[in-house]
């Protein structure tokens, strides 16, 4: 099969993450690097393995965009210049999966609403964040159950998994969190806590997610639904693991999460790190395929 | 200590701190009353809203009886002379929060983040200094990082625009010495129009020496809550610091036996519990945890039937930080579990 050409913008910890992964994917041929620094370790990461690289941002791939053939492009840099990114390389001919909490497309959560993006057309969907890949399936689970008023969710993170574009960007991200448990979880309200915690050795990324049901929680058919999207997690994040509940108390489902990484670029503790990238790469493979099958054509904007 | 002729900023905390204790459930009411009798006792500073911050409202933390903009409306109006702050946590809290405090008729925005962590805080800082506001830099748990780390940190919090840095003892159990090296670096550190501050727990009963040693390092703000209603054991009791002061020759600005019938008459009647040093409130101070976990701790025990002593001594052995109050259920069902292990095997 036909292997789709992408290139990967942002040369941080999540496209250096993302970067291993692809090299691995059935579908997805990682030709690109995109970085704004000449020394960045990333691009240093991507030469050697026989990638392409620029130190000069987007501007520096898109002349180069049509000779290799470049359908799909991964944003790993910040919400602030997403959309700039997003806009050239669509002009440039390709998709866009965005990877920061810009959101200016719609929210993919894979588990939960790959199959949603196939045959739209779409030209920029959004990754959500690392706190909402790892728990909007889990309200998700509830929510197909019976109705969420409130769905809420606490993400803790190590300190050293979270890299400048996070922290510059924390409103983003409870911000974008919060609009994709209401979205895509199905929680009639949403809201979003991020914490970063400093420990040495580094804690495993854990999430919690609370739900307020209307009705009296189902356990039954709750504790079930958990488990089976559990495992369709786990699928792509083998690391991802329900360590306890879930808890029931009046009308409160609480469930207590644990993401370990499989420590392709950054420790296993950056868990969050990596179900982003397992998430991007998932879908990305998604719409290759339906390039390579030629139900998604993309064309390049005429100059 | 000789700190005769110092003038402070005192900042009464018990309508935002205090809010912990009182599972965030305070009546407009009752902050009005609170609020307006603070102002009259001549208190600079008044901080309201939920305990955890602006947008503090979750299961996490729990719901308050008002919103924060219902709190600092209703609060506005009454105080005449104070300046009103609202505290923000970023990763829970976020500027349009921040915007409509602002809007309610906040003076002051406290950007709180972890002691090693403040580059969290810089989009929050900007946007109160460029609404002009009284700007704090607000660095949470910082007996957890030595002085050179906390004058790092609070660098980059005056770089933003943040006008005035504090640290806090979070957890209540600094030593006083602890405060006054940390005090007298960042002094030494932070320009000189940059204000210091230091905000106690009094969970060894150290809330008011340690503020005292902060004044004569060089802090110029403290603060406090009247019948130390905060997290925990509370703040450092604001009257009874205001007592010493005055006796140390320090000009606060306060009404100390207005202050005492505030505490006597309005706070005491409405607190649940006591403010003491229970054994759980000693253990947060002698294990280094942050001060809110208390009830929920409390809380854990009679749900999951762990002791909650030892639950908040694993909870600092795990180096919890403020804002995961999530790990307290967490760990109190590990607990338990390991427990039903132990006797089946048995």
């Amino acid at each position: 099969m036909n292997k789709i050409n992408a290139a990967l913008i942002g040369s941080g910890n999540i496209g250096t993450d993302l970067l291993y992964k692809a090299l691995r994917s059935d579908w997805i041929n990682p030709r690109w690097m995109v970085g704004i620094d000449p020394d960045s370790e990333g691009l240093e990461r991507a030469r050697k393995l026989g990638l392409k690289t620029t130190h000069e941002g987007v501007d520096g791939l898109l002349p180069h965009m049509r000779e290799d053939n470049i359908q799909i492009c991964f944003d790993a840099t910040s919400a602030y210049v997403h959309a700039e990114n997003s806009r050239k390389v669509q002009a440039g001919g390709a998709m866009m999966i965005d990877l920061t909490p810009a959101a200016i497309g719609p929210y993919c959560v894979p588990p939960v609403n790959l199959k949603d993006h196939l045959g739209k057309r779409e030209l920029n969907v959004n990754m959500v964040t690392c706190g909402g890949q790892a728990t909007i399936p889990m309200v998700a689970a509830v929510s197909r159950v019976q109705a969420v008023e409130y769905g809420e969710i606490v993400a803790t993170v190590s300190s050293r998994s979270a890299g400048p574009g996070t922290r510059k960007n924390i409103d983003e991200f409870t911000q974008t969190t919060a609009g994709a448990v209401e979205r895509v979880g199905g929680a009639r309200r949403g809201k979003a806590i991020i914490i970063l915690n400093p420990a040495e050795p580094p804690l495993i990324m854990r999430d919690t997610v609370h739900c307020i049901t209307e009705e009296e929680p189902d356990r039954e058919a709750i504790t079930e639904s958990v488990a089976a999207m559990i495992a369709e997690v786990q699928k792509y994040v083998p690391g991802y693991r329900l360590k306890n509940g879930p808890v029931f108390d009046g009308h409160r489902v609480s469930l207590f999460l644990e993401v370990e990484g499989l420590g392709d670029y950054l420790p296993k503790y950056a868990g969050n790190l990596d179900i982003m990238t397992a998430a991007g790469l998932r879908t990305a493979e998604m719409f290759a395929e339906e390039i390579s099958n030629g139900s998604l054509v993309l064309q390049a904007a005429s100059a | 200590m000789n700190l005769s002729g110092k003038k402070i900023t005192l900042h009464d905390n018990s309508l935002r701190d205090g809010m912990h204790a009182k599972r965030h459930q305070i009546s407009l009411e009752q902050m009005v009353a609170v609020a307006s009798a603070l102002d009259e006792a001549g208190v600079s500073m008044i901080e309201v809203t939920h305990g955890d911050g602006l947008a503090g409202a979750s299961v996490n933390y729990g719901f308050p009886a008002h919103s924060d903009e219902e709190y600092l409306r209703a609060v506005r109006p009454h105080v005449k002379r104070a300046r009103i702050s609202a505290l923000l946590l970023p990763g829970i809290g976020t500027v349009p929060e921040l915007e409509m405090a602002a809007d309610a008729g906040a003076d002051c925005i406290r950007i709180a983040t972890h002691c090693t962590e403040a580059d969290v805080s810089q989009q929050h800082i900007a946007k109160s200094r460029e609404l002009g506001l009284d700007t704090v830099g607000f660095l949470m748990l910082a007996h957890m990082v030595e002085a050179e780390k906390l004058v790092e940190q609070a660098k980059l919090m005056e770089s933003y625009g943040a006008n005035c840095i504090y640290f806090s003892d979070s957890a209540g159990c600094m030593l006083p010495d602890d405060v006054g090296v940390r005090i007298s670096a960042l002094r030494e550190a932070l320009g000189p129009a940059t204000e210091l501050g230091f905000h106690a727990h009094h969970n060894l009963s150290l809330g008011v020496i340690n503020s005292l040693v902060a004044v004569e390092s060089g802090a110029n703000r403290i603060d406090g809550s009247v019948a130390g209603m905060g997290a925990g054991a509370g703040n450092a009791p604001l009257e009874v610091f205001v007592a010493v002061a005055e006796r140390m020759g320090v000009e606060t600005g306060a009404d100390l036996f207005k202050l005492t019938d505030v505490a006597e008459d309005l706070i005491v009647p409405m607190l649940d519990r006591p403010i003491r040093i229970d054994r759980d409130a000693l253990t947060l101070g002698y294990a280094g945890v942050y001060s809110s976990f208390l009830l929920f701790a409390k809380r854990a025990q009679e749900r999951y039937g762990v002791s909650s002593r030892e639950l908040l001594v694993e909870l600092g052995r795990r180096k919890m930080v403020g804002g995961q109050e999530d790990m307290i259920e967490d760990v109190a069902i590990e607990m338990a579990k390991a427990r039903n292990e132990l006797g089946e095997t048995a």
